[in-house]
């Protein structure tokens, strides 16, 4: 099959067939980082402009070096030095930068839908780097690459996502994306952190830790982010630790060969012990490696598309 | 002026008529209704409403009109034209303009630039506190005088069941409403329903318990007052179970709701367009079931549009930060007209919901065509079919979610006080 879509939006808006089209094309890139020239000519000539209205260092250095080992030109724009700061609405900087012809723009915003604004406003390519607690489409499918690696299929898996599920945007589109797939997810977190009405979508929720990691082939966890205020959802870091924190021991109820995935940044000891991070399950270092090769299939699907 | 409005379907509720009639307008009153009224050779508009509905000027218990303050979203003008369209004879129109209409002068100001420029009349609603901050009453009596017909701080609830209480008592002597806008703002702090869209999007959410519990708090302050209270833009089942329960034991409760509460669900929000932003926001299929039945079993009194005109640059954003309201008055009779070609409603039925309720509400003496009232009447057609435009609105306000819908039903005629103030052929 062949891409034939203008931007990545949302995990939502892909069909099955994209998604395998997208880690078919990141295998055969994979192999560029390997390389002691690391560099082909795909994308020469080509514009990509990152827009970062939050900060971020694995997904934003991602993008760059995916598009410079693609030899794209690539500029990068975070919200402290644009014209945010000035007033400026998103949908004129998204003008303004158009008007410079850039090829594909990648925007991370603190709110739901942001990208869509430029999506429906810019000829350019748009790709969702993570859009308030929507999605982050590029973290899932670097997830599904990595679980695909390790596991050789995605079919047949289970997967269990601990921590605030309401408020992650990794979470969801994991879940979307999973759910293209025959597997088991299972999202465990505290119930103030669980968003309501998420059962209908075929998902288990389960409180207890122990009980969710039973048998599952992969854990994610995800982090608690203090910086939004996300700690008035719980009585204490120290609590939350003791109840979501996942420990090795925990990971004995899992299979034996369970990977344990983290999207970044890690708060080791609260979320994830020092042993489960560093240890032997752990595919943390794997998934920022894949995710250059994910965002090149990206960037390269997205800038050849049928028009 | 004299009108000669011939062989309509006239449905007038308060009189108990529907049949086929003659309505004969003379100078500002209705003269006659009656078979075959003969023409006198002198009229100025003798109009064939032949497989048309005549009923008495639809009264709106809630718009925004925006002046003073925000006229470059709607101006008193604009906002009647777009009334005057939809088949509203009478608006009320909310405090929360800037200033506020929380004193005297603002009130005249509105009832003043009204009768210079306004298509309709307009009934001005006071805040119920100053600044609508929910801290100090209004100087309620002083705006009563002035000609306001209710009290409200509509976009946000009396957070303090204390003042709410003291607004609910004052009111009595004035015999107004308290119009409520239900929003427990500790549980809402969010830009659409709690539920399955929100569950996808990530946004943050409105729960139903936000209204619900405001429901139950505003009614029981009022029936613990003896006062009459009115709850707007209800949205959620829930809200239509506490009514139902508590309008068996205590009869000033009314209620009304708005025809995007039973036309859109939370989906709608899914593509992140800030025209389907609204508060209360939408809600799920089973909640529009609910406001449907309650429609029907008569429990939510009042069909009200919550006209909320807004400019393109403050809905042209974020959905967090796009302002929210919907632009209503002008597909309000047609998509509350599906209720009736939906079977949920009779003409008859939909016809009160605009007319008799909120004049009973009100203690407005229109909303009806007895003889001898003023001749405030709409010419509509329930199965002319249309496709909105947002662009041919007469409003300010081109924020509609129903921008290229297919509709049934159009209103061709408003007259307002014996003069045609709107028409869609028929002359």
């Amino acid at each position: 099959m062949n891409w034939t879509k203008k931007d990545l939006l949302e995990i939502k808006d892909l069909t099955k067939d994209e998604i395998l089209l997208i880690l078919e094309t990141a295998e055969s890139f994979k192999e560029i980082s390997l390389r002691e020239i690391k560099k082909v000519p795909t994308l020469r000539g080509k514009t990509v402009i990152t827009l970062f209205y939050e900060p971020s260092t694995r997904t934003r250095t991602s993008f760059e070096i995916a598009a410079k080992r693609l030899s794209a030109d690539t500029i990068n724009i975070s919200a402290s030095t644009s014209s945010f700061v000035k007033g400026e609405t998103l949908k004129d900087t998204g003008k303004n930068l158009e008007s410079m012809k850039p090829d594909v723009i990648i925007i991370r915003h603190s709110m739901p839908g942001a990208p869509h604004i430029l999506a429906r406003t810019l000829k350019s390519s748009i790709i969702n780097a993570g859009d308030g607690a929507h999605e982050h489409p590029t973290q899932a499918l670097l997830d599904l690459f990595t679980i695909k690696e390790k596991k050789g299929k995605i079919d047949g898996l289970k997967i269990v996502i601990i921590g605030d599920i309401m408020h992650s945007r990794v979470a969801r589109s994991n879940i979307f994306a999973l759910k293209q797939f025959d597997t088991e997810i299972v999202c465990c977190g505290p119930a103030t952190m669980i968003p309501p009405y998420i059962e209908k979508l075929g998902i288990a929720v389960e409180y207890n830790i122990n009980r969710a990691v039973k048998d599952a082939d992969v854990v994610m966890m995800l982090r608690i982010q203090k910086e939004r205020g996300r700690i008035s959802y719980i009585p204490s870091i120290r609590e939350y630790a003791i109840l979501y924190g996942l420990k090795k021991a925990h990971l004995e109820k899992a299979k034996k060969d369970v990977i344990v995935m983290h999207p970044g940044p890690m708060n080791r000891g609260v979320e994830i012990s020092d042993e489960v991070a560093d240890g032997e399950y752990s595919v943390i270092l794997d998934q920022v490696e894949n995710g250059v090769a994910v965002r090149m299939a990206i960037l390269y699907l997205l800038t050849g598309r049928e028009q | 002026m004299k009108i000669l409005i011939k062989k309509g379907r006239v449905i007038d509720p308060k009189n108990n008529i529907d049949e086929i009639l003659d309505v004969y307008i003379n100078g500002n009153i209705i003269e006659k209704i009656g078979k075959n009224i003969k023409e006198k050779g002198v009229e100025d508009f003798v109009i064939d409403a032949t497989d048309h509905i005549v009923a008495p000027g639809f009264i709106d218990v809630h718009v925004h009109l925006r002046e003073p303050g925000y006229e470059y979203k709607e101006t008193i003008k604009t906002g009647t034209m777009a009334a005057a369209k939809g088949g509203f004879t009478s608006v009320v129109c909310m405090a929360n303009t800037e200033p506020v209409n929380d004193n005297r002068s603002i009130t005249e100001f509105i009832i003043k630039k009204a009768k210079l420029e306004g298509s309709c009349r307009v009934f001005p609603c006071g805040a119920i506190t100053k600044g609508l901050k929910g801290e100090e009453l209004s100087e309620i009596g002083d705006m009563f005088d002035a000609g306001i017909v209710a009290i409200s701080d509509d976009g946000k609830s009396v957070k303090h069941s204390g003042v709410l209480r003291k607004a609910l008592e004052y009111s009595k002597i004035f015999g107004i409403p308290v119009i409520s806008h239900c929003e427990d703002t500790d549980l809402s702090h969010g830009f659409i329903n709690e539920g399955v869209a929100s569950v996808l999007s990530g946004l943050d959410t409105v729960p139903s318990i936000a209204e619900e519990i405001i429901v139950q708090r505003d009614i029981m302050i009022a029936k613990y007052v003896n006062a009459n209270i009115h709850l707007t833009h209800i949205s959620t089942a829930g809200s239509v179970d506490i009514i139902a329960r508590e309008k068996r034991n205590y009869k000033y409760i009314t209620c009304d709701t708005c025809p995007h509460y039973f036309s859109l669900t939370e989906d709608a929000t899914l593509k992140f367009d800030t025209n389907t932003k609204v508060n209360p926001p939408l809600r799920s299929k089973k909640d529009i079931e609910a406001i449907k039945e309650g429609l029907k079993n008569g429990i939510i009194d009042i069909i009200a549009t919550d006209h909320a005109p807004h400019d393109l640059p403050s809905k042209d954003m974020e959905f967090n930060l796009a302002a929210s309201g919907i632009s209503g008055l002008e597909t309000a009779l047609a998509l509350s007209l599906t209720l009736f070609h939906e079977g949920v409603l009779t003409l008859g039925e939909l016809v009160k919901k605009f007319t008799v309720n909120p004049a009973r509400l009100l203690k407005l003496p229109y909303g009806d065509l007895s003889e001898g009232n003023a001749a405030d009447v709409i010419v509509f057609n329930p199965y002319i079919e249309w496709i909105v435009d947002k662009n041919t609105f007469l409003s300010k306000g081109k924020n509609t979610p129903f921008d290229g819908w297919k509709l049934k039903g159009k209103n061709l005629l408003t007259i307002v006080d014996g003069k045609i103030v709107y028409r869609d052929g028929l002359i």
